[in-house]
């Protein structure tokens, strides 16, 4: 037994006996299941590793400017392009050609893991490099022959069951109910179409959505659907191969060659996430001067900030959305907790202390895990919780019925028919973010009587933080300020001369 | 307006008396058999503690990072203090704290919730890496407790004598343990997937009650709620073992206990929860229902068993739209123009007619031909949409979304109304009123009355009887049991069957 645990520890060491260390390449998509064991050089190391964060970059800021995955790729071709080229097997040639081709497909295998390797450590960066990494993913399966996609699917087994012919005749009308198609010919394409069976745990974007048909914990997923199926068998491999890859890392530490390029290239995955500085406006803002601030916050918080007015009371995701944002303008703890228990007046103390107290402080990070938090992004506000019934957080371009968008657009003094029109098309189009700019510029245009933002040195990127749209509202106020006293002044002067 | 809280306010004693430690260990002394009850009972005012019909009513908010204790004082080692009781506690209004003892020690069915949890009749880590969390009677909340023993879990229960306490999940390591092992080894690994639907969430839709307040009509909408998800869970999610609680006062939680269920992460818990969500949107927006048609096969049956009890539950039992004013929020739902002016006029016309006959005007308008414009399909898709927005479930999905959300045990006291968190049986739940349900009080009452009358029987005789089984509880009781046999007898089949799979691979 001893010697049968030797060898193995032997084995293990050496990876055996018989492991290639080159490996061949015969198609191009990659799903990333065997590591790459064959030496490189650290130029190529880290080279290799930098071209593909460009890409993933980019994937990254679209996901940010809210670029629909079908759009992305239009942004993202240039750039993959350039750094990782993947050519199809129709243009190998023989000689230099070949060669290419398998550079190519190397380069991505092994930039790939380089990047796990990277991006393996914290929970945030790993979600991130995953989603990434899927979209990569996607677009390259999309632009694949579809010869290319069937080799996959060969390759890897998914363990999808196919269902009969018999069995599909026999749920037709329900297959027909769940599919998304509902335009006149669809009975057809239900018919001719063919269908895998798969536990609802494999497919659950599929399911979220209702786009299956469901029976006793199977989804009826039809072929037109397989690339979601695809997709997130790409990432739940991804995302536990990251987790072990984690629990491995530390024994990586005694490599000094390499840490340093990983925790660099982590460090050069940056969302162009908008970060409030907090704190930035003088003393800070005490809570008596919350409401004097309104004027400069975006929809959101003012809705919310009036439903807190209104009832004396708001819910919890409310608390939690407008509270992280008066964070991120300013207010300490001390004045968050003061601001709190004098909005909730119809609240005993006992009560207040007892069931709210520790949220807010838990929020500046002074309870339970002490975690510091942010204050949330557009991108979260829109992807956390849904508001119910009795809700108002959330984003009202995304939430507001239209009639009570416009109506509370006309109560913060949009009174312009063609800008309400733009905002309403901007919400047809889920292009929500460009909703609330195109809200900030008419507001601003009328509020401080500045004719363009150009020229008050306040950028002209889109909002995608509330913190964001006060900042730049409170600044130009500043700005606009200045302009006056400037012109006073001016003026003034002007008049002394002319006296 | 019936509201049942204060039928039970003869249980209630002075709250300032109820729960000092000394009249607490009192109680437990004096218990051997007579149990002793004020017999000059003092009825105070119940003070509705929860101003806001809140969410944070039924369960502790446990989002995935709030996972400390929320009182700092919370002892990490196996023997929490209780910490000093100092105030009266508020939330015991509707319950004489001094029932506890008695409803923990001789009616709270522990050997059940032991197994419902543990699935095996020996403890597992299932049951012993189980997180419970306690609230006293000062309202101090303890988190990550966790047990050995079904006995030590019912020992610790009666030496802290919570007014409540929540059910958590299975952790990688024991959670007493939490501050020594390494993070990552500590992690949620499984809990049963979990419902709460609130009545609070129905407030707009509600003429009845309103907040904290329920009556048999607006139960109704429990009902149906139950009814709709339960049949999908077992029809399109294949579960068998879901598990229906009353939450004490005004809604109803499930526990979806198969295997496959509790081991579902937090995506696909999410993944579940959105396939339940149908109305969609805030205070705000003014249609909620937005759904493809043809409609999903799911929605397509919801709505058949919501139709069938529209007419009775809204139409008759909440009449929303008897007013000219309330009944412009039916008219917004509905499609056409024409239409709506030409019911506006007949409703202002003929003075007070119900939601029935209003609702029964649509249709009768719409075949005179009053309008030019109507387009019958959408005005068939405008009215199912209106009965998915009054009466299709409303869940707190959040609670749902995550696998470490904590949530009340079933057999609990709601400590507002003093009424047991009892089953409600999923397969009939139009049998269930919550105005039936046993209260802690009365049951106490009931031992002793069934003790006085059975004085002269011997007493192996009288030890053959549960203690359960001489109150009202008992069919929730034996209902709960039934439901973990058929738990534990699957669960040992599956146990079986991975034996043999793996005995077998051996052989060969």
């Amino acid at each position: 037994m001893f010697r049968a645990q030797k060898k193995r520890v032997l084995e293990r060491t050496t990876f055996g006996h018989e492991v290639e260390r080159e490996q061949a390449y015969p198609d191009r998509l990659n799903m990333y299941l065997v590591p790459p064991l064959a030496e490189i050089t650290l130029d190529q190391f880290e080279e290799w590793a930098v071209d593909r964060l460009r890409v993933l970059g980019e994937i990254e800021t679209c996901v940010f400017r809210n670029i629909k995955a079908k759009q992305m790729e239009q942004s993202v071709r240039p750039l993959m392009e350039k750094y990782l080229p993947l050519s199809p097997n129709s243009t190998s040639g023989g000689g230099n050609k070949d060669m290419q081709l398998e550079e190519e497909r190397k380069k991505d295998h092994y930039s790939h893991f380089i990047l796990r390797l990277a991006f393996c450590r914290s929970e945030d960066l790993r979600r991130r490099f995953v989603k990434a990494e899927t979209l990569l993913f996607r677009i390259r399966y999309l632009s694949v022959d579809p010869s290319e996609r069937q080799a996959l699917l060969r390759k890897y087994d998914f363990g999808w069951t196919p269902v009969s012919d018999e069995e599909r005749d026999d749920l037709l009308p329900n297959l027909i109910f769940a599919s998304e198609n509902s335009s006149a010919p669809f009975e057809k394409t239900v018919k001719s179409e063919s269908y895998f069976k798969v536990p609802f745990e494999r497919v659950p974007e599929l399911i979220e959505t209702r786009r299956v048909y469901m029976k006793a914990g199977v989804a009826y997923v039809p072929s037109s659907l397989q690339l979601s199926l695809i997709l997130s068998e790409f990432s739940a491999k991804l995302e536990r191969a990251l987790e072990i890859t984690a629990r491995a890392l530390p024994r990586l530490d005694e490599d000094d060659r390499l840490v340093p390029i990983l925790n660099h290239l982590s460090k050069g995955f940056v969302a162009p996430e908008y970060v409030p500085e907090g704190g930035d406006h003088g003393d800070g803002v005490k809570a008596w001067q919350v409401d004097s601030l309104v004027e400069h916050m975006p929809l959101c918080m003012r809705t919310m900030h009036q439903a807190l007015r209104r009832d004396q009371h708001l819910r919890y995701y409310g608390r939690q959305q407008y509270g992280l944002f008066l964070k991120g303008i300013g207010l300490s703890v001390e004045e968050a907790l003061t601001f709190w228990r004098k909005s909730f007046a119809k609240t005993t103390d006992d009560k207040f202390t007892k069931e709210y107290r520790y949220n807010i402080r838990h929020n500046y990070g002074l309870e339970g895990n002490r975690k510091n938090y942010r204050p949330m992004g557009c991108q979260q506000i829109l992807s956390d919780a849904a508001p119910g019934p009795n809700d108002h957080h959330g984003c009202p371009y995304r939430y507001f019925s239209e009639d009570n968008l416009v109506a509370s657009l006309e109560g913060i003094g949009i009174q312009d028919r063609s800008v309400l029109k733009q905002v309403k098309d901007d919400v047809k189009a889920k292009q929500y973010h460009v909703a609330c700019t195109r809200v900030f510029e008419a507001s601003h245009r009328t509020l401080h009587g500045v004719k363009s933002l150009i020229g008050t040195g306040v950028g002209m990127e889109s909002i995608t933080h509330p913190n964001l749209y006060f900042d730049r509202s409170l600044q130009m106020a500043k700005e606009a300020e200045k302009i006056e006293q400037a012109s006073d002044e001016h003026a003034a002067a002007a008049a002394t001369i002319a006296a | 307006m019936p509201s049942f809280k204060t039928d039970d306010l003869s249980q209630c004693r002075d709250p300032t008396e109820a729960s000092s430690p000394q009249s607490q260990s009192s109680v437990v002394q004096q218990f051997d058999g007579n149990i002793q009850t004020s017999s000059s009972p003092t009825p105070v005012a119940v003070k509705e503690d929860d101003m806001f019909g809140d969410e944070d009513d039924d369960d502790f908010e446990a989002a995935a990072d709030a996972l400390e204790s929320k009182s700092s004082s919370a002892p990490s080692s196996s023997a929490p203090m209780v910490a000093p009781i100092s105030t009266p506690p508020s939330k015991t209004a509707g319950l004489d704290a001094s029932d506890m003892p008695i409803f923990y020690q001789r009616l709270m069915p522990f050997k059940e919730i032991f197994q419902w949890l543990n699935h095996f009749p020996s403890p597992t880590t299932s049951f012993t890496n189980r997180e419970f969390a306690f609230t006293l009677q000062n309202d101090a909340y303890l988190r990550y407790q966790s047990f050995p023993t079904s006995d030590a879990f019912k020992k610790e229960v009666n030496r802290l004598l919570p007014s409540r306490f929540e059910i958590g999940p299975v952790y990688s390591a024991n959670p007493r343990d939490r501050k020594i092992v390494r993070k990552t080894a500590f992690r949620p690994l499984e809990k049963e997937l979990v419902f709460d639907i609130d009545m609070t969430d129905y407030d707009d839709v509600r003429t009845c009650c309103k907040g904290t307040d329920i009556c048999s009509k607006c139960w109704n909408f429990i009902t149906v709620a139950i009814r709709v998800i339960d049949q999908a869970l077992r029809e399109d999610f294949g579960f068998q073992h879901v598990l229906w609680v009353y939450s004490g006062r005004r809604g109803a939680h499930a526990w979806v206990c198969d295997k496959r269920a509790r081991t579902l992460d937090d995506s696909k818990r999410r993944a579940v929860a959105s396939y339940f969500e149908v109305l969609k949107g805030g205070a705000q927006s003014s249609k909620r229902v937005n759904l493809k048609r043809p409609l999903h096969p799911f929605v397509a049956r919801s709505l058949n068993i919501l139709r069938d009890s529209f007419k009775d539950t809204i139409l008759i039992g909440q009449d929303p739209w008897r007013t000219q004013e309330s009944a412009e929020k039916l008219l917004s739902l509905l499609p056409d123009r024409e239409l709506n002016d030409a019911l506006r006029k007949k409703w202002a016309s003929s003075g007070d007619r119900s939601s029935l006959q209003k609702w029964a005007d649509i249709d009768a308008l719409a075949e005179q031909g009053v309008s030019r414009t109507l387009d019958p399909t959408h005005l068939l898709e405008a009215k199912q949409d209106v009965i998915l927005e009054y009466l299709y479930p409303r869940l707190d999905a959040e609670v749902s979304k995550h696998l470490n959300h904590l949530l009340k045990s079933p057999f609990c006291v709601h400590p507002g109304t003093g009424r047991v968190c009892v089953p409600i049986n999923g397969e009939r739940p139009e049998t269930f009123d919550p105005m039936d349900v046993p209260t802690a009080g009365m049951l106490t009452a009931e031992i002793n009355e069934w003790d006085m009358v059975h004085k002269t029987l011997d007493s192996p005789e009288r030890e053959k009887l549960s203690d359960y089984e001489k109150t009202s509880l008992k069919p929730y009781v034996e209902y709960f049991h039934r439901f973990v046999s058929g738990l534990m007898k699957e669960e040992m089949k599956q146990k079986r069957q991975r034996e043999a799979e793996s005995s077998g691979s051996l052989d060969f």
